[in-house]
This record gives C-alpha cells, sequence and structure tokens, in this order.
C-alpha cells in the first residue's frame, strides 16, 4: 500500500475543511471497507482524514423521530434497547450483514458508503467503469451471477454498470423511510434515504449523491407503526457471512387481517436498495394472505431484467418478497 | 577505500542523477512537512498530521503494557502487532478481513485487527492471544483456552488465537445460547481444517459452565 497523509480530525468542521480542499481526500471512520479497497491497490487516496473522534455515536429517541449518530457502529445499533423495541427490522437488517467483529468495527455512515463487491470491480486487471471510467464493464458478458435486474437504463457500453450495492443495513433503512443528514462546505442538508444512494446512469463512479466533502452526520427514522410485523429475510450461498444474492426487507401494520401500510425494499438487485412502493400500493387495504403476497410480487417483479447467470433472480425474487411478507405477517 | 571511492569519470551521469534525487527529495520534504502542519494547526486538527513519509506517535496499551511508538500510517494493527512487536500470536490468514484469524480485542471489542491502521488506536487498550493466560511459565490458561484444548478446538491450529479471541467475545456478547447461535455469531472466524464441531462444543461448555471470560 502507498503510504499517505494521515490527519485526525477534532471537530465536523476540521474533518470537512480537511477533506474539501484536496479532491482525492477521504474520510476514514470504521475503515473496514476503504483499508480492503486500499491493499487491493483499488483506490489510492493520498490523504485521509480520522473522524473516529467526532460527537456522532449516540442514539436517541426525539419523539416522533430516533436519530442515530453517523459513528455509531453496527453492533451498538443492532443491540440497542431503542432499535430492538421500535425498528427490529434494521436490527435484523444490521446483524445479517458481514461478521461479528466487522459490525464491531463498521459505523452506520461508513456502511452507507462501502463500494460495490462486483469481482470485476475488485480486480484492477479487468474492466470496469466505476473503478476505471471508459473502460467497459467486465461483468455484462462475463460471470454476472450476483448482479442487478433492476435499473438497469439503456447507455452506451463506456457507462455500463450493472452491479448490485452490497449492505443490508441500506435495504432495512430505505423500506423505514430514513432521511440523512449531511454537514459540508455548502451548509448542512438533508437527503431522503432513497435519494442517497444513485443508479448507475452516465456516472457508474459515483455510488450517492453526496458532494466531495460532506460528513455524513446522522440518520433519522421516523417512528412508526410497523415494528410489530416486520421480517428482513437474506438468502445467500452460504448460512452466513456472504453478501446476499437476493434480500427482503418487508413491514406491515396491520388491523386485525387487513394491511394498513406496507414497506418494502430489496437488496441485491440494483446499484441502490430497491424500494417497491408500487408492490406497497398493492398491498394496502388487502388481507394479509398469500395470494395477496403474490399479487404485490408480480407487481414488484415489473421492469426486472436478467443477464446470461443472473435469471434465477427473475424466480428467486418474487418468492422471496412471499416469504418476508408471509414471515412478517406471522 | 580507493576501491569503494566512485569513479567520477566513468559515473558521471550517474553521479548527477544521485545529487538530483537528493536534492529533490530534500525539496519535496521542505515543502510538504511545514504545509502539513500549518494545514493542522489552521484547521485546529491535532498534531498527528503527518505527511506520507513521515511516522507519527502512537501510544497504546497492548495486553496491560502501555506503547510509545513510531508508525506510519498505512501500518495495520495486525502488521504492528506481529512485525514491530513480535507478538506473532495473532495470524495473518487473508488479510483482507473474510478470515479471523486476526481478530484481537480493542476496548474489549473483538474487531479485525487487519482491517485498520494502529493510529487509529490512540489511546487504546488493545488484547491479543498473548493477553490471556496468566502471567509467568506456570500461569493459568484462560477458560476458553482450557476449553478448546479439552474440546480439541483445532487441528493445525493456525486459526486458533483468532477463534479463541472470537469466543471469548461471542460468550460476552451473550451469543453463545445455542450451538446455532455460536455458529452464526463465529461465523467470521473461518477454520480449514474443519474443527468448527469440536470449536462449537468448546464454546457451549464455557458457557453452560459460566465461568467469567
Amino acid at each position: 500500500m502507498i503510504n499517505f497523509q494521515y490527519l485526525r480530525a477534532s471537530s465536523p468542521k476540521s474533518a470537512i475543511d480537511g477533506v474539501r480542499t484536496d479532491l482525492s481526500a477521504q474520510f476514514i471512520a470504521g475503515g473496514t471497507n476503504l483499508i480492503d479497497l486500499m491493499k487491493r491497490g483499488i483506490t489510492a487516496p493520498p490523504k485521509l482524514v480520522d473522524i473516529n473522534n467526532l460527537p456522532l455515536r449516540d442514539i436517541a429517541d426525539e419523539g416522533k423521530t430516533i436519530r442515530i449518530g453517523a459513528l455509531a457502529l453496527n453492533s451498538t445499533v443492532a443491540d440497542h434497547s431503542l432499535i430492538l423495541k421500535k425498528l427490529p427490522l434494521l436490527a435484523q437488517a444490521l446483524n445479517a450483514g458481514a461478521s461479528a467483529q466487522i459490525r464491531n468495527m463498521a459505523t452506520v455512515g461508513g456502511n452507507m458508503m462501502q463500494r460495490t463487491r462486483c469481482p470485476y470491480f475488485y480486480d484492477p486487471s479487468l474492466p470496469c467503469n466505476k473503478r476505471a471510467p471508459g473502460s467497459g464493464c467486465g461483468a455484462v458478458a462475463g460471470i454476472n451471477r450476483m448482479h442487478a435486474i433492476f435499473g438497469l437504463e439503456p447507455v452506451p457500453d463506456q457507462h455500463v454498470c450493472i452491479a448490485v450495492h452490497p449492505s443490508d443495513m441500506c435495504v432495512a433503512l430505505a423500506a423505514l423511510d430514513a432521511t440523512v443528514e449531511v454537514w459540508g462546505p455548502g451548509g448542512n442538508r438533508t437527503i431522503p434515504f432513497t435519494g442517497f444512494h444513485r443508479l448507475p446512469g452516465s456516472n457508474p463512479q459515483k455510488d450517492n449523491t453526496l458532494q466531495h466533502g460532506e460528513l455524513i452526520t446522522a440518520l433519522r427514522l421516523p417512528d412508526n407503526a410497523l415494528a410489530t410485523h416486520s421480517h428482513y429475510l437474506k438468502i445467500r450461498d452460504r448460512a452466513s457471512y456472504a453478501f446476499a444474492l437476493i434480500s427482503v426487507a418487508a413491514a406491515l401494520d396491520l388491523k386485525g387481517k387487513t394491511i394498513q401500510q406496507a414497506r418494502l425494499a430489496m437488496g441485491g438487485v440494483a446499484h441502490k436498495p430497491w424500494r417497491l412502493t408500487e408492490a406497497e400500493q398493492v398491498l394496502i387495504g388487502k388481507p394479509a394472505t398469500e395470494a395477496t403476497f403474490r399479487e404485490a410480487a408480480q407487481v414488484a417483479m415489473r421492469g426486472a431484467r436478467a443477464f446470461e447467470h443472473n435469471t434465477y433472480k427473475l424466480k428467486l425474487a418474487p418468492a422471496a418478497i412471499v416469504e418476508a411478507l408471509t414471515r412478517a405477517a406471522g | 577505500m580507493q576501491h569503494n571511492e566512485p569513479d567520477r569519470n566513468n559515473n558521471a551521469g550517474q553521479e548527477a542523477r544521485r545529487d538530483f534525487l537528493k536534492q529533490s527529495t530534500l525539496l519535496t520534504a521542505l515543502s510538504l512537512t511545514p504545509s502539513v502542519v500549518v494545514q493542522a494547526a489552521e484547521k485546529h486538527l491535532d498534531e498527528k498530521a503527518a505527511a506520507y513519509f513521515e511516522q507519527v506517535t502512537l501510544k497504546l496499551t497492548i495486553n496491560g503494557k502501555p506503547y510509545t511508538l513510531s508508525v506510519e500510517p498505512r501500518v495495520t494493527l495486525l502488521d504492528l502487532l506481529r512485525e514491530r512487536l513480535n507478538l506473532t500470536g495473532t495470524k495473518k490468514g487473508c488479510d483482507y478481513g473474510q478470515c479471523g484469524a486476526c481478530t484481537v480485542h480493542i476496548d474489549g471489542r473483538r474487531t479485525l485487527s487487519c482491517l485498520t491502521f494502529a493510529v487509529m488506536h490512540e489511546g487504546q487498550a488493545v488484547t491479543t492471544i498473548e493477553g490471556l493466560a496468566e502471567a509467568g511459565p506456570q500461569g493459568k490458561l484462560h477458560p476458553v483456552q482450557e476449553a478448546f484444548i479439552r474440546h480439541d478446538g483445532f487441528q493445525c491450529g493456525y486459526c486458533t488465537p483468532g477463534q479463541i479471541m472470537s469466543a471469548i467475545g461471542c460468550l460476552r456478547e451473550d451469543r453463545a445460547n445455542s450451538p446455532d447461535e455460536i455458529r452464526e455469531y463465529m461465523s467470521g472466524n473461518i477454520c480449514r481444517c474443519g474443527a468448527y464441531n469440536n470449536i462449537v462444543d468448546a464454546i457451549a461448555e464455557v458457557k453452560k459452565g459460566g465461568q467469567k471470560v
């Protein structure tokens, strides 16, 4: 690994100033993804600003919202009594990701910033429009078993990217209407979670809508009536410690057997956590039965498109939606 | 001595290049060091600002012993332990956070020492496999170490330090209440010999025995 300049920030402002002026500088928090990428030569920031000393770790009940500091550890959030009581879907998704050791290191903000695990992105000897813009996409005609089935806009070859976002936590956050609090050189702003990550379009190198120098400071989640009936289903190659082939975050607000509200999002299917708002609309006002769930799954799959090695996802995804909704309702 | 004197006539080009390199390195040092320090002061970053060729002073406690070290920012905690401090009990398996062989405790939490830079742990307390048993040649082993021996929780032994450090974390987190729960919360530790069943038995026994870990 090439050496780099290391700065330790003592306030959010100093951290932002430390990164803002240098286009290739990056923040480092848990480091579990960034250090991996640096070791493999996929990224080589000449300057890192360590933000671990910033006071951004609190988890607080603010009445109608729950605020989670960006530096809260994945394990701290997953084990927190407030989260277990009010947002069990988030706790479940967090515990489905990575390993116990990594969850003890990785922060909530860092989890949002993690890069795809597409093997073509991870191998500097292969073409990848995300890692080396314009070099082409190795996955589109290669081994694309893990790749996207949604959000595939027609673009010229030099922009193609069919990678998926790897996070489990982010699938739950997309379903739970989270918002992201961001501080930056241009002031503070709030980004709806579903607008935080982006589709590749003609800039596949950009995973999200953050501007350079912007720092995630917190997440806010509305307190809701969805805690009792929720489930995070993750389907993967191993029983544990593997990225999702398909995952589904499902939450229902039931009155008797009737669905009052529904939240549904999928992971492992697109360049961003994939919220299924049309399928949610299908569920509202209907009885929580398998027939209803199948109808929602069918709507959810509209526009899906597969490649040579991931056609299985076209069957697995709707089946996973039905299963997750069934477990959420049960 | 005569023999080692450079032949100025034959190596003039090389010498000039060497001088140039020396000079340019010096210039780089001058232009980088002050700017980094000034930048850091201006932005109220603390004194740990380091140019990429510089070493950073680092104070941390390892197995109860305080250390003051000087390290490059790019040195992982794992490499610091193994290469600088000769604490080779912590193993390097994959070096990419996939195998768990490098598991240590930082401020009591099980973490992967290969996926973190040492300089990120100023003032923190690290515990490695060497810090578990009581001191001295007759020192008593940690209950989890004893259980691994009793249950034959290893074959080649390479993953064992990581397995034991992780097992202690698993027990402290109260995630050892069933074989399935142990398997899930130990999934970050790979054993290529396949001693998994015995590892699960060892952890379950310590849990059942209720010993303090």
